[in-house]
């Protein structure tokens, strides 16, 4: 009694050592890697006896599908819940980081207080932010000025249109020549703000998201009555905010004649080392120097990291639950086939054809399951936009972005619940004895 | 009742297929306690401030955004207002930013707020006679190897002192313990004294980040939170005052619609799980047919049949359920005990038990419906000759 409880045991280990090394496999290859695996098992199922067998095992388990197709609908439903929820939220995350990401450059370059690693934090005197803009490796326009802009982050609460709460809005002053510095940003309805006057221009993301920001609608900022005079499209994480003339933000939140930061442009990416060793060594300021590239970043890091977690441990609950339905469904079309299994097995087909028909019959139910969850999720979230609390504490607008590798990463999901869901069947399948598999009704 | 033993030893006629199908809800149920307890954190703290006798006011736009200390006196003189206390948020750095913990500046009668952290006497005279001052958590002090007489440098993300440097040291005079052994995760912080703090600060001087109050009776907890608003109203400073929960509720909600987001994955979640258990019941059923007419043969009604497989359908989920709930309980107290309130989390109490069995039964009923009918409907002749 001892030695076949302990064999079963044995392959049953085998088996999960299998299958965790394969989800391995699967979770880490590339594309191509994986390619190369299934043209190999299609060169495998039409050159050698074995994959002849196999496939023609497979085709009469698809051909059969139809039969049972509300337990087959299972996997791939099951599967593409999974897949979609995955999707939605890396989409989202993904989404967060490149719009961070593209509103940074490397060959731009933020100035701050040593030690405020966010804008909100920092605080530079005028001298300072003089000084670093004169650096040589600043770049200078026609009239021989460094294309430099201070600026200063301030905080406005303007209502949502999503549910009418308020939410904070970042209001961004910008010195003269910030429309050099940022050449993508481009006036989309109205005008710019005139220098010297309470006029601000609203980004794209902003006036979709927040409520009393039209042209021509005033607002309150610290006591004082501002107009929004145009609306502008930068493409990145500045369309979440408000820009205005950083001197008046200065005088209406009393800042005097301090900012909080400098971004230049560079005379090239390379230039960016000299230009931090120089205002580094420079003992009249204490200021830290980064490319506006790392400086968003690093911004988008931490809650892009929260958001994948947050998918992934959701995902992975969903997944157990979507294992245990294909591993169902799986075992209940390996006993209506027991019969036809055991023919095949008396007539000479070996086991290792049945295992392969089992497993390639769950791994298409779960691939076609992935494909429809992927694509739902593309449907609904893809340039879906919302908002979320960035770095200074002000709202970031973003859209979602299901990309390819967001979609790969859905399927390769897919692929491996499918896997472990056929596995357990197809060795069932396998081991089931002959004799007593003809003689079933 | 009497038919429980039949029930139960249909539901596990095939012992695998009930365990996986069990352990599918089970997943399913789990995920819905973990999201129903952040979901109800929310819903919970946006209640109104009555009955609470601790709260928060800080600036109406931003709590980036400081208040200034001059309001003091006047909240001070609000009726209904037992004791008042401030603080700023320093945001300093320990070595290194992976090193976090929470740091505030603060005045000298804050602990008298919190009873929940225990200070001892003398190091509470200590903390007000020594202006480089310092308390911190059991936990953090445990975490660096910190003692009492230790030095601890902070490197200023914020607040440079007045002679442009970034470094700040404090001299650590007390230790606070967490008086409630769960709340060991509030036994992180670092506080140190306020008037230093504003005397050697380079800007900002004159303000606070946050007042908390005490207010003598919870029943004026709502008065006096409006009297304090109408102190600043059409100021360049207005305030709102809310609990401590509400507040970070507030602050947590900003990052997204916790509700759409929770509402959308429970969705799904639920959709696939009707789905598969509605399969393994029709399964369940169809090998099942003969006898359930042998059922109805010895005298069983089309209802007891309909009845006995409802039953079942909802005793699985029930059972699947119930489990998962109760280890999302114990993820949630984990969860809690290790990050504190970071992570807004309710426990999983008796409102969420309530929906939780609520769905169950709800969805044993969608699933168990088709096959309890088809059992209902069979006749005899039929199911017994296997047609």
């Amino acid at each position: 009694m001892g030695q076949p409880r302990m064999r079963s045991l044995g392959s049953l280990i085998g088996s999960l050592i299998t299958a965790a090394g394969a989800i391995a496999v699967l979770v880490l290859a590339p594309w191509w890697l994986l390619l190369a695996a299934v043209l190999l098992l299609a060169l495998w199922t039409m050159v050698t006896r074995i994959g002849r067998q196999a496939w023609s095992v497979t085709e009469v388990g698809l051909a059969t599908i139809p039969q049972r197709l509300g337990a087959s609908s299972v996997v791939v439903v099951g599967i593409a819940g999974v897949v979609a929820v995955l999707v939605a939220l890396l989409a989202m995350a993904a989404g967060f980081e490149a719009t961070l990401k593209q509103s940074g450059t490397n060959d731009t370059a933020i100035v701050m207080r040593a030690g405020a690693h966010t804008e909100i934090n920092s605080v530079l005197d005028h001298d300072s932010a003089g000084l670093v803009a004169q650096a040589p490796q600043v770049l200078r326009n026609e009239q021989g000025q460094p294309i430099a802009s201070p600026e200063l982050v301030v905080v406005a609460s303007l209502p949502k249109k999503s549910n009418g709460l308020d939410a904070n809005v970042e209001v961004r002053g910008v010195g003269e020549r910030a429309w050099s510095l940022r050449p993508e940003v481009r006036i989309i309805a109205g005008r710019k703000f005139g220098p010297g006057l309470r006029e601000l221009i609203v980004g794209k993301g902003a006036r979709e998201q927040f409520s009393g920001v039209d042209l021509g609608s005033t607002l309150r900022l610290n006591g004082q009555t501002w107009t929004v005079v145009g609306a502008f499209d930068s493409g990145d994480a500045h369309n979440s905010e408000l820009w205005a003339d950083t001197d008046v933000v200065a005088a209406t939140y009393r800042r005097g004649s301090s900012t909080a930061s400098v971004t230049v442009r560079l005379t090239g990416a390379d230039a960016f080392d000299a230009y931090q060793a120089g205002l580094a060594s420079d003992r009249r300021l204490t200021v830290e120097t980064k490319t506006t590239r790392a400086y968003y970043t690093d911004q988008s890091a931490a809650l892009a990291r929260l958001i994948r977690i947050l998918g992934i441990t959701v995902a992975a609950i969903m997944a157990i639950g979507a294992v245990f339905g294909a591993l169902n469904t799986m075992y209940a079309a390996v006993a209506t086939r027991s019969r036809e299994i055991a023919t095949l097995r008396a007539i000479g087909f070996r086991a290792v054809p049945v295992i392969v028909s089992v497993l390639l019959e769950t791994m298409l139910l779960a691939l076609l399951g992935g494909a429809l969850g992927a694509a739902l999720s593309w449907v609904i979230f893809n340039h879906y936009t919302v908002s979320t609390l960035g770095s200074n504490f002000t709202e970031v607008v973003f859209a979602f972005q299901v990309s390819p590798p967001v979609l790969w990463t859905g399927l390769k999901w897919a692929l491996a619940i499918g896997l472990i869901g056929g596995l357990f069947p197809a060795l069932r399948a396998a081991r089931l004895p002959v004799t007593a598999g003809l003689r079933e009704l | 009742m009497k038919y429980l033993q039949l029930i139960w030893t249909a539901m596990f006629r095939s012992k695998t297929r009930t365990i996986f199908t069990l352990l599918s809800v089970l997943a399913a149920f789990l995920l819905f306690g973990l999201l129903d307890s952040v979901r109800s954190a929310f819903a919970n703290a946006a209640t109104s401030v009555a009955g609470v006798d601790r709260l928060m006011t800080v600036s109406k736009i931003s709590f980036t955004l400081s208040l200034p200390k001059s309001l003091l006196p006047r909240i001070e003189a609000l009726p209904g207002v037992a004791k008042v206390t401030y603080a700023n948020w320093f945001g300093g750095i320990y070595q290194d930013p992976k090193n976090f913990f929470p740091n505030e500046a603060v005045a000298d009668n804050f602990f008298d707020l919190y009873p929940e952290w225990r200070l001892s006497q003398a190091e509470r005279t200590a903390f007000g006679n020594t202006r480089t001052g310092a308390v911190v958590g059991e936990s953090l002090a445990k975490k660096f190897h910190w003692k009492l007489g230790d030095k601890i440098p902070l490197q200023a993300t914020i607040y440079p002192q007045k002679n442009g440097g970034n470094n700040w040291t404090f001299d650590l005079v007390g230790i606070y313990r967490a008086a409630d052994p769960k709340r060991k995760s509030e036994e992180n912080l670092l506080f140190f004294n306020w008037d230093y703090f504003d005397e050697a600060r380079a800007f900002g001087n004159g303000n606070v980040g946050w007042y908390v109050l005490k207010v003598t009776d919870r029943k004026l907890a709502q008065q006096v939170a409006q009297a304090l608003d109408a102190l600043s109203t059409n100021s360049d400073h207005e305030t709102k005052t809310q609990t401590e929960q509400a507040f970070n509720a507030a602050f947590v909600g900003q990052y997204g619609d916790i509700g759409l987001i929770v509402g959308a994955i429970m969705g799904a979640v639920f959709f696939t799980l009707i789905l598969l258990t509605g399969n393994t019941m029709a399964q369940a059923v169809r090998e099942r047919i003969p006898e359930l007419a042998v059922l109805k043969t010895i005298g069983f009604s089309n209802h007891s049949v309909l009845g006995l497989v409802l039953a079942e359908s909802v005793l699985l989920i029930l059972l699947g359920g119930a489990i998962g709930l109760v280890l999302a309980g114990v993820v949630v107290d984990a969860v809690r005990a290790a990050v504190g309130t970071a992570v807004p989390m309710t426990r999983v109490g008796a409102a969420i038990w309530l929906r939780g069995v609520g769905l169950m039964i709800l969805i044993g009923l969608i699933v168990g419906a088709l096959p309890a009918r088809r059992g209902m409907r069979l006749r005899i002749v039929d199911a017994l000759a296997g047609r």
